[in-house]
């Protein structure tokens, strides 16, 4: 087994169709420290491998959901992931300490622009408000939650734009290996 | 003459039992007393149709070592290990109390101690074949009270073997020095149940199995027979119980594929000599000593049967029986037995006791057989009543019976299949098979498989089907499936039928007859390699799974929808092909809904 750092849960139900996360995938999937789980693929039918993901949870410092957006949370695959993974005495509770002091990460991509998650905006609450229950969960954990890594507007970007989305992404993911620190473009900030 | 003719006494004992037991149990007396007064009124006291009553006693006898061997074959030997506690603790105690009251009682009537140490062994054991006879039609014995009723008749078929053994100890001979001889004796004993065990181990199975290849039913039935009697003749060569033999047969054969077969084949025989048996106790009670000496006959009898009564009241308190059965536990319980007659010849043939005392007691026995039968009578029309039945009580009853939910009919590959999951989720089943080389093999992997034809209502009986919740059809032949869903949909109208179709003939026939889910054979199979197929194509698995899932359904809903017309055969294919291009389209517009859903929804703002 590769000895990877960071472990990416993806969960899109229709990567065929995919733009966004798709490129994403191909900017980070030759990095060695970074171990992609594509779950929609490898559990169709939505039985989830508990034992095989928790063996592969202890292994990562970081942790990655990344996820379209939908229906202003991530995908359902993802929901049931935590649901059965994150056991009592595995992931919280007595003896739940498996995950403590790791990272967590949200690495969503959006069809609404940066601005609609705004108070004036189209869809009133910001991302912040939206992705509590992630970060609440993380806390539960003892997870460090990370400011989450956002595409915005995934329909309005054009082939170069998208390139450059996924050029950060793998970049934050470097610099997050190399200098053990998590650091995003000011502009992709929620504010 | 003709009267001496073995088929006129047939004829006379089977219209005995045609007349009296239909009327009896029009009265509402239970069939067993419906026997006992046709053999009173057929016996040398009644009508005097019939005289040589020992030998009638005697074969009938049989009948009540058929229904030990049944009795067995429910029982399998953990069953019976468990037991172990009720069998020798309720059982011995019973036993050894019993004795000793009624050798108290006996010494202060004025009886010498031999009598009375022999009346008091005999007469505390009671009747196997009735109290067996009643808990069965009462369905009693699946019950934690018929059980324990059970334990106590166990160990008294046990019990009765030291009681004649040391009949010639306690004979007027002063001779002690045979002490040589009982170890010879009980060395015998021993080595014939081993024998019984080994064989029963390890040759019953294949040579079970052989036979049952040949098809012949009724030679399946002879060998039922056969070993019964065997083993019967066996264990009487050394002074063993009879029944003992038969039920210890019984118990090994518990776990082996043919015991459902088995059961079913031994069952009227059972039913028929038992009847006999009954009709020959009647015949037997001797009416001439009774008028000659009514008040001691009646003396004892309420004796023996009010002693019977308090103990065994008094045991089932103490053993938690609940309190609506404890009269009853009792009172099935409360008669002398037929082992009484036994140890009484015996201890004569020894001149171990006073015969004019014996004599007394046979009556006085036979009397109190005939007494059970109207204890339970008294007990459904004047005690039962007056015992609400709580639900608390219905639902101990329910968990106690110990019929399996399901019944799987025929084990081959699809069988299989079906049992392994239910299994796995710890659903008990009943697998039932025809096929002897089949159920050996996949006993070798650990499967309970019984042997028998499913295509028998008796059968399906004895498999539980009138308790069972589902019926899983998985038998390979056509016919053999519409016979047992007819029988099914017949005789246990409650069961649901599960059955999996071979074509779509086929499954409308089976929906047809009244099957409540049908599954295509080939169906779900083909569907995954389809499936497989498009990943190899190079789709997203999950794509790749909702997709042929999607087929599924609206493949399912057309099934539903042709049924309709099924009959018509030009309409079935002009809705056929409709239903195919209708599938198409739809796949191509959701797959446009969802490009269209990840591509252009502005939606989101
Ligand atoms: C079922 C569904 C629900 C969606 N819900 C949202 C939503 O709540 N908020 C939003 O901004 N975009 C939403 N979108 C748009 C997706 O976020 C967008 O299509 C996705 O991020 C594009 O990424 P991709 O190119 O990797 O598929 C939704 C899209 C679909 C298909």
């Amino acid at each position: 087994m590769r000895n990877y750092k960071i472990l990416v849960l993806l969960a899109h139900p229709n990567l065929h169709t995919s733009t966004i996360n798709k490129a994403m995938i191909s900017a980070i999937e030759s990095l060695d420290f970074v171990l992609i789980h594509n779950l929609y693929e490898n559990y169709p039918d939505f039985y989830i491998n508990v034992e095989e993901e928790k063996r592969l949870l202890k292994e990562a410092d970081l942790v990655v959901f990344q996820s379209p957006f939908y229906w202003y949370s991530v995908t359902p695959l993802l929901k049931l992931w935590e649901d059965e993974v994150l056991e009592q005495g595995f992931a919280y509770g007595d003896g739940g300490n498996e995950l403590e002091g790791k990272d967590f990460l949200l690495a969503l991509s959006t069809g609404g622009k940066q601005e609609a998650y705004r108070r004036e905006g189209y869809n009133y609450y910001t991302m912040t408000e939206l992705l509590t229950p992630f970060a609440a969960t993380a806390s539960l954990c003892g997870m460090n939650y990370l400011e989450p890594f956002v595409i915005h507007g995934s329909y309005t970007q054009n082939g170069e734009q998208v390139q450059n989305h996924a050029r950060q992404y793998q970049q934050s993911l470097q610099t997050y290996v190399e200098k053990g620190c998590w650091v995003l473009n000011e502009d992709r900030r929620d504010d | 003459m003709i009267e001496d003719s073995l088929l006129f006494n047939v004829l006379i004992y089977l219209s005995a039992a045609v007349l009296a037991v239909p009327l009896a149990k029009r009265l509402g007396m239970g069939s067993i007393l419906g026997y006992l007064i046709a053999g009173v009124v057929i016996g040398p006291w009644g009508f005097g149709i019939i005289s040589n009553v020992e030998d009638i006693l005697h074969l009938a006898e049989f009948g009540v070592v058929l229904l030990l061997f049944i009795i067995g074959l429910e029982l399998n030997p953990t069953m019976l290990w468990n037991m172990r506690k009720p069998i020798f603790g309720l059982g011995g105690s019973q036993v050894l109390i019993t004795m000793l009251v009624l050798f108290g009682l006996a010494l202060l009537a004025g009886f010498d101690w031999r009598t009375a140490l022999i009346s008091g062994m005999a007469i505390s054991l009671s009747s196997t074949a009735i109290a067996l006879q009643i808990m069965t039609e009462r369905n009693f014995l699946s019950t934690d009270t018929g059980n324990k009723g059970f334990a106590i008749l166990l160990f008294q078929d046990v019990a009765v073997i030291p009681m004649l053994a040391i009949m010639p100890l306690l004979s007027g001979r002063e001779t002690f020095d045979d002490s040589g001889d009982v170890m010879i004796a009980a060395l015998e004993v021993i080595g014939v149940i081993a024998l019984i065990i080994i064989v029963g181990r390890s040759l019953l199975r294949p040579l079970l199995r052989i036979i049952a290849k040949t098809q012949a039913r009724e030679i399946f039935t002879a060998f039922s027979l056969m070993l019964v009697i065997g083993i019967s003749l066996l264990m009487q060569s050394v002074n063993m119980s009879m029944a003992l033999g038969a039920f210890l047969a019984g118990v090994l054969l518990a776990d082996s594929e043919y015991r459902h077969q088995l059961e079913t084949d031994v069952e009227p025989f059972k039913g028929l000599l038992l009847g006999l048996f009954f009709i020959a106790v009647g015949m037997s009670i001797n009416f001439g000593l009774f008028l000659e000496q009514p008040w001691e006959v009646l003396g004892i009898v309420a004796v023996l049967v009010i002693v019977k009564l308090l103990i065994f009241y008094t045991l089932a308190r103490i053993s938690g029986i609940t309190m609506s059965h404890r009269p009853l536990f009792s009172f099935i319980l409360s008669q002398g037995g037929e082992f009484a007659f036994v140890i009484f010849a015996v201890a004569n043939s020894y001149n171990a006791m006073n015969t004019s005392v014996s004599e007394l007691l046979v009556v006085s026995v036979a009397f109190s057989m005939l007494i059970t039968p109207l204890l339970i009578l008294l007990y459904d029309h004047v005690l039962l009543p007056r015992y609400t039945l709580s639900k608390a009580d219905i639902e101990e009853e329910d968990t106690e019976i110990d019929h399996n939910t399901v019944i799987i009919a025929g084990f081959g590959r699809f069988g299989q299949i079906i049992a392994r999951v239910l299994h796995a989720n710890q659903i008990p089943t009943t697998i039932i098979d025809h096929n002897p080389d089949q159920i050996e093999q996949v006993r070798n992997f650990g499967f309970k498989v019984f042997y028998g034809d499913v295509r028998r209502k008796d059968l399906l009986e004895t498999a539980g089907a009138h308790k069972a919740r589902l019926l899983i059809l998985a038998v390979d032949d056509r016919e053999a499936g519409f016979k047992t869903i007819e029988i099914c949909r017949n005789h246990f109208p409650e069961l649901t039928i599960l059955a999996r179709s071979w074509d779509l003939i086929h499954h409308y026939q089976l929906k047809d007859k009244g099957v409540d889910i049908i599954e295509r054979e080939t169906f779900h199979s083909a569907v995954r390699l389809a499936e497989h197929s498009l990943r190899e194509l190079g789709w997203d698995a999950h794509h790749a799974h909702r997709n042929t899932l999607k087929f599924t359904k609206y493949d399912e809903a057309n099934l539903e929808r042709l049924y309709e017309v099924h009959k018509d055969r030009d309409k079935l294919i002009s809705l056929t092909q409709e239903a195919k291009e209708e599938i198409e389209r739809i796949f191509a517009e959701d797959e446009h809904t969802i490009v269209r859903q990840n591509k252009q929804d502005k939606a989101w703002g």
